[in-house]
């Protein structure tokens, strides 16, 4: 038996339907017991994500579909942006997915913007996959004790 | 999902007040309107954010495209009543102390 749960979200790539993926992360990051604080930042690292996809998506002129697949474990939740809409095995993309190499994914991050830099902050782990259309793979961690984290949230 | 944009000028004061989210689908209808404005001469702006929920940076763009315009022509931009999330939003990408930005916290209204 795999040790988390796989929900799997497959949208147009049009803007009205980031609303809906981050929607639907948030409810899934509250189901693992993340902080009110965590989970927005989700929501933002995960619409920040799925809008490159989707902007990706209409540079290039397609109408293709954005997949996005949420790793449920019981103290973490790994979340996968794909833009190019071919379904993707969970574990093999993860597998290919390499470290973020500022120089090399250049362009990308000029592209992306503000938006990859709030990924980075917000999440604890980002890859990147540039290859036949670009893969986002972002990792979350379940804070200790809501106090600890509160604390935390005041000293910064 | 939606948002609300209410801006009302008068004597070169704008005051805007925005409600809803702002994200990749909502962002442009907020530009289209804030871009009526912010060629206005000495414009002095007052974007009230307390109905604000949730942003990104697709918001912050906007923002920061609109106090650059504003401010090329000697205009000021404020952006008031703002959650502590959304301080939290300009703080981390280093805007927070480019713009004049009110919290809640801080002695806002």
């Amino acid at each position: 038996m795999r040790p988390f749960d796989y929900v799997e979200m497959r949208v147009p790539a049009k803007s009205q339907y980031v609303g809906v993926a981050r929607l639907t992360i948030s409810g899934l990051a509250s189901r693992i017991g993340f902080s009110f604080d965590d989970i927005e930042d989700l929501k933002i690292a995960s619409s920040e994500a799925v809008t490159n996809a989707v902007q990706h998506a209409y540079a290039e002129g397609e109408e293709g579909e954005v997949v996005i697949g949420c790793a449920l474990y019981e103290d973490k939740i790994e979340i996968m942006v794909a833009d190019h809409g071919q379904s993707f095995d969970f574990e093999e993309t993860k597998a290919k997915v390499g470290p973020y190499h500022d120089q090399e994914e250049g362009a990308f991050l000029r592209e992306g913007g503000l938006g990859l830099y709030l990924i980075e902050t917000l999440m604890d782990e980002v890859k990147v996959h540039h290859q036949e259309g670009v893969t986002i793979f972002m990792t979350k961690h379940v804070e200790g004790e809501q106090v600890e984290k509160d604390v935390e949230t005041v000293s910064s | 999902m939606n948002i609300q944009v209410d801006l009302t000028e008068s004597d070169n004061i704008l005051e805007g007040f925005i409600r809803g989210e702002i994200d990749a689908h909502t962002a442009p209808v907020l530009r289209e309107k804030l871009e009526t404005y912010q060629n206005h001469q000495g414009l002095k702006a007052e974007l009230d954010l307390s109905n604000v929920n949730y942003m990104d940076s697709t918001g912050l763009g906007v923002f920061v495209a609109f106090y650059k315009s504003v401010n090329s022509n000697g205009g000021h931009v404020k952006l008031k009543g703002l959650s502590a999330r959304l301080k939290r939003l300009f703080d981390i990408t280093g805007l927070g102390d480019i713009m004049d930005i009110e919290s809640v916290g801080k002695g806002g209204n």
